[in-house]
C-alpha cells in the first residue's frame, strides 16, 4: 500500500541543493511517437496495416510481414507482468540518486513484452497490471505498470510522482485571480492537495467578483503582480520564486475584432503584452529559480502551465489579434520548454475553445466553464501530460487541425 | 533438400594468446590489439606479413574498424572481418575464418579481440549499446545489463526453483579454478557465505554475479593443419559448430537461447555426444546463463540446472570442469576479449599449454558464447566443440 505523503520537514537552508539531473534523454526519431502520444496521456503503439501485428520497441518495418505501414494507435495497456527487479545500483547519477527502483517486464496483452516501472502496488511476478505511457523527467515517454484498480495515495508513489507534475503538497503560483478561470484553478488546487497557492492580482483598483473571498482562504496569499510591468513582476519573482513550485500563467488580455473593424494597433498590442509578453516577462524572472528547485526534495519544482487557447492553432478571424497574440505565446512556450528541459520542469500548455466569459458573449455554444478549464489544468499536472484540449471545440478543432490545416483555416474564415 | 554442413576436416587453431587484464588503462584498444598481434607472430614464430587474414573483434576502437587497424598495424590481409557480437564473437571469429582457410581464401588468419576500459566507458558503452536499448531499456534505471539479467534471473528462480545458492556454487567454483591462472583479476577465494551476503545491485543478483569490466586482449590463430605441423605448433582440432541469432522471439522471458535450436546438430557433426565432452567454457556474464548453456547444449533437461549443480562439482578437478581459468566473472571482462576467453582457454586446456590446473587428459572441449542484449534477451549464441589435436612435445 503506497504511504500517503507528508508535509517534509523545512529545509535546512545551510545545506547545498540539490541540482537538477535528468534520466536519458537519447531517443530515436521514431522512438518519439511514443512520447508525442504520451505527451497527450496516451499509451500507443504501432500497429501494422498490413497484417495488425503490435510492434514494440518502435520501429521501421513491421517485425512479422515487413510493411512499412505502421500506424500509432492507442492502447490499453493491459498486461502480466512477468519478470522485475528492485534496482539498488545505476550507472547514471539521476537514477543512483533514486534507488532503489522496482522495475520489470510486462508481456502485453496486445503481444509485444516491454520494459516498465512498477507501481509499488503492483504485486509481484507473476501479475496483472495495467501499462500507462507517461513523461520522465526528460519530457521523453517511459511506461509504468500500475494496479489492475487504483489503490489509495497511489499518485504519491515515489516512481510515479516522478512522472507527474502533482499539485499534492506542493507550493503554486496562479497569475490572475480575478478571472472567474484564475478562481477556479485556486479552489481546484486547494482540492488537489496543494500546500500554499499565491494568487496575483494586476489593477488593484478595478474589484473583481470573487477575489476576496478567494484572498481570505487559508492556503491562498494574494500577491499584486502585473505582467506588463517588469518591476512588478522582478519584485513578486524576488518574494516567492525561489518557493513557488508550480507556476499557471492565466493572465490574459482578451478582445474581439480582427483588423478591418478595429482602427489602430492599441488593442492588439494590449493583448500582446500580456498574452507573449507577459509570458516571457515571467519566465525571464521566474524561470532561473524554478530550473535550480527541479530536484530539491520530495516538493520539487516540477511545472508551468500556459492557458493559451485552440485559437493558437488556426486563427479565428472574428478574434483575429486575440488569435494572433495566442500564437504568439504557444510559440515562445515551445521555446520555454526546451530552456526548462535540462532541469526537468515540464511546460504544459492548455488550449481550450471558447470559455464561458463575457468576450464570447457572442459566440454559440458550447462554451466552457471556467470550473471546466481548471480541472483540465489540475489533470494535466495530476498526470504529467504537455498538451491538454479540453472541451469539444478545442477536441473537434484539433482533429480538424490534425486531419488538413489548410481545410481548417477554410472552414474558419467562412464563419 | 536441405544440404549437409561440411565438417572442418584439417582445419585447426593454434596459439592461444592473452594479453594480461587489468581495471583501468590510459592506453587505447589498438594498443591492446596491437600486443595481441604481436604476441600471436612470436608465440607462432612467423612474419607479421604471414598473417593474411584478420578477424577483429573490440567495443572501444571506434572511430576505427578492422579497417583501420590494418593501416595501424601495417597488416596487408586477403580476408578480413570485423565482428560486433559480444560474447559469441569468439565462436563467430572461428567459424568465419576456419571456412576461409578451408576454402584457400586465406592461409593464417588472426582471431584477435583487444579492449580498453577507462572510467566512464562501461556507462557510455551501456547508454548505446542498441537502439532498442536506448529507446526501450536505459531510460528505466539505466542499471545496465544487470537490470537485464536480473529479469532472466528472477524468472528463472521462480519458474524451476533455483536457488542463490545454486549460482553461487558454479560462481565459487569458478574461482577457486581462477586462483592459480596467473591473468585473472580476482586473487582471494570465495566462500558461498561472501557470495550469499554480498551487496545487492539489482535483486536477485548480487556483486559476485556480476562481472569486472577491464581492458585486455585475446587471441589465437587458425590454419590449415599441415601449416601448424610445419610450424610446429600445438593445435587443436575442430569437431563441429553452430550459431544462430535472435532465437524463440515468442519466448516472454528469455529461459533458453539459441543453442537448443542447434544443438543435435552440433553433436551430429562432431561426432560425440555430451557425455564426451571432458570440459566446459561457458559464456559467463551471470551465472543464469550458464545454467541456460548446461541445459540447452544437452547436458540436463531444460530446469533441471538446480539439480544438475547440486549433483556436480565445477572445479577442474570435479565432475564438471567449468571455466576452467575461472571465467570472466573471476577472471574480467575485456570488453569484447569476454567472448575469445573461452576459446583462448580451451585451446590452452586441449594443447597441455593450461597456466593454471589443467583439466586431466581432455579429449574434447566445448567452448560456448552467448551476448547481445539488443533489448530484453540475449540475442547471439554459439558453440564449438573443439578436439585435442596435438600437444607440446
Amino acid at each position: 500500500m503506497t504511504e500517503p505523503l507528508r508535509r517534509p520537514k523545512r529545509k535546512n537552508p545551510v545545506l547545498r541543493t540539490r541540482m537538477p539531473t535528468l534520466p536519458p534523454v537519447a531517443r530515436g526519431r521514431v522512438a518519439l511517437g511514443l512520447t508525442a502520444a504520451a505527451a497527450e496521456g496516451r499509451f500507443a503503439l504501432q500497429v501494422c496495416r498490413d497484417c495488425a501485428t503490435v510492434q514494440y520497441p518502435p520501429r521501421e518495418a513491421c517485425v512479422s510481414c515487413l510493411s512499412d505501414l505502421l500506424d500509432w494507435t492507442e492502447q490499453d495497456g493491459w498486461g502480466t507482468l512477468s519478470a522485475e527487479t528492485v534496482l539498488r545500483h545505476s550507472l547514471e547519477t539521476h537514477f543512483r540518486e533514486r534507488v532503489p527502483l522496482r522495475t520489470g517486464i510486462v508481456k502485453l496483452d496486445a503481444g509485444p513484452t516491454a520494459v516498465v516501472h512498477i507501481h509499488g502496488d503492483c504485486p509481484p511476478a507473476p501479475a496483472r497490471v495495467r501499462v500507462a505511457a507517461k513523461l520522465d523527467r526528460s519530457g521523453n515517454a517511459v511506461l509504468i505498470a500500475l494496479p489492475e484498480e487504483d489503490t489509495p495515495n497511489m499518485s504519491d508513489d515515489r516512481q510515479l510522482r516522478e512522472l507527474t507534475a502533482d499539485p499534492k503538497l506542493r507550493k503554486v503560483l496562479v497569475t490572475d485571480g480575478k478571472t472567474r478561470v484564475g478562481q477556479a484553478v485556486v479552489h481546484a488546487l486547494i482540492d488537489a492537495g496543494a500546500d500554499i497557492v499565491w494568487v496575483g492580482y494586476a489593477e488593484p483598483w478595478k474589484k473583481a467578483p470573487g477575489f476576496e473571498e478567494i484572498a481570505e482562504l487559508p492556503q491562498v496569499t494574494a500577491v499584486e503582480l502585473d505582467v506588463t510591468n517588469p518591476q512588478s513582476v522582478k519584485s513578486v519573482a524576488g518574494q516567492i520564486g525561489a518557493k513557488v513550485d508550480i507556476l499557471i500563467n492565466n493572465c490574459e488580455f482578451h478582445r474581439t475584432f480582427g483588423i478591418a473593424d478595429r482602427y489602430g494597433t492599441e488593442t492588439a498590442r494590449a493583448e500582446m503584452d500580456i498574452n507573449y509578453f507577459g509570458l516571457m516577462r515571467l519566465a525571464q524572472e521566474f524561470g532561473p529559480a524554478l530550473r535550480s528547485r527541479g530536484a530539491d526534495g520530495q516538493n520539487n519544482a516540477v511545472a508551468w502551465v500556459n492557458l493559451l487557447s485552440v485559437y493558437a492553432l488556426s486563427n479565428f478571424p472574428s478574434q483575429g489579434t486575440f488569435s494572433a497574440s495566442k500564437a504568439a505565446a504557444y510559440s515562445l512556450s515551445q521555446c520555454l520548454r526546451a530552456e526548462m528541459q535540462p532541469a526537468g520542469i515540464r511546460v504544459i500548455n492548455v488550449f481550450p475553445g471558447p470559455i464561458d466569459e463575457e468576450w464570447n458573449q457572442l459566440l454559440n455554444p458550447p462554451l466552457l466553464a471556467p470550473e471546466a478549464v481548471a480541472g483540465a489544468i489540475v489533470k494535466a499536472l495530476r498526470d504529467g501530460v504537455e498538451d491538454v484540449y479540453p472541451g469539444p471545440v478545442a477536441q473537434d478543432w484539433l482533429a480538424r487541425w490534425r486531419d488538413n490545416p489548410k481545410v481548417l483555416e477554410k472552414e474558419l474564415a467562412r464563419e | 533438400m536441405t544440404r549437409r554442413r561440411q565438417g572442418y576436416d584439417d582445419i585447426v587453431v593454434t596459439t592461444p594468446v592473452t594479453v594480461p587484464y587489468v581495471r583501468f588503462s590510459t592506453k587505447g584498444a589498438h594498443w591492446f590489439i596491437g600486443r595481441v598481434v604481436a604476441s600471436l607472430v612470436n608465440d607462432a614464430g612467423i612474419e607479421k606479413a604471414a598473417i593474411d587474414g584478420l578477424s577483429l573483434t573490440s567495443m572501444s576502437l571506434l572511430p576505427d574498424t578492422a579497417v583501420g587497424v590494418t593501416q595501424h598495424l601495417g597488416l596487408t590481409p586477403r580476408w578480413l572481418d570485423h565482428i560486433p557480437m559480444g560474447g559469441v564473437s569468439g565462436i563467430v571469429a572461428l567459424r568465419r575464418a576456419a571456412r576461409a582457410v578451408q576454402a584457400g581464401d586465406a592461409e593464417i588468419v588472426a582471431c584477435v579481440a583487444g579492449d580498453t576500459n577507462q572510467i566512464d566507458s562501461f556507462r557510455q558503452g551501456s547508454a548505446n549499446f542498441s537502439q532498442f536499448t536506448r529507446d526501450a531499456v536505459y531510460p528505466y534505471g539505466a542499471g545496465g545489463p544487470n537490470a537485464s539479467f536480473a529479469f532472466l534471473t528472477d524468472y528463472y528462480m521462480r519458474t524451476y526453483g533455483a536457488k542463490r545458492e545454486d549460482f553461487g556454487k558454479l560462481c565459487v567454483a569458478q574461482r577457486t579454478n581462477a586462483l592459480s591462472f596467473p591473468y585473472a583479476l580476482f586473487k582471494t577465494p570465495l566462500t558461498l557465505d561472501g557470495y550469499m551476503n554480498a551487496r545487492p545491485i539489482a535483486d536477485p543478483i548480487h556483486l559476485y554475479d556480476c562481472v569486472m569490466p577491464c581492458a585486455g586482449g585475446e587471441g589465437f590463430l587458425v590454419m590449415h593443419r599441415t601449416r601448424a605441423e610445419a610450424l610446429d605448433l600445438p593445435y587443436a582440432t575442430i569437431l563441429g559448430t553452430i550459431e544462430r541469432h535472435n532465437a524463440f522471439g515468442e519466448d516472454v522471458i528469455q529461459f533458453r537461447g539459441g543453442w537448443a535450436v542447434d544443438k543435435d546438430e552440433l553433436y551430429d557433426m562432431a561426432g560425440v555426444a555430451p557425455d564426451d565432452v571432458d570440459f566446459i567454457e561457458t559464456y559467463d556474464d551471470y551465472p543464469v546463463i550458464n545454467v541456460l548453456q548446461f541445459e540447452d547444449l544437452g547436458f540436463c533437461g531444460k530446469g533441471e540446472g538446480p539439480a544438475f549443480i547440486r549433483a556436480n562439482t565445477f572445479t577442474n578437478d570435479g565432475s564438471f570442469p567449468t571455466n576452467t581459468s575461472g571465467g570472466q566473472l573471476s577472471v574480467g571482462q575485456a570488453g569484447a576479449a569476454g567472448g575469445l576467453l573461452g576459446t583462448v582457454e580451451g585451446i590452452r586446456q586441449l594443447t597441455g599449454q593450461a597456466l593454471g590446473v589443467p583439466v586431466p587428459e581432455p579429449k574434447v572441449g566445448l567452448v560456448c558464447g552467448f551476448g547481445m542484449i539488443n533489448y530484453d534477451r540475449g540475442l547471439c549464441s554459439g558453440a564449438v566443440l573443439f578436439g585435442a589435436g596435438k600437444g607440446t612435445a
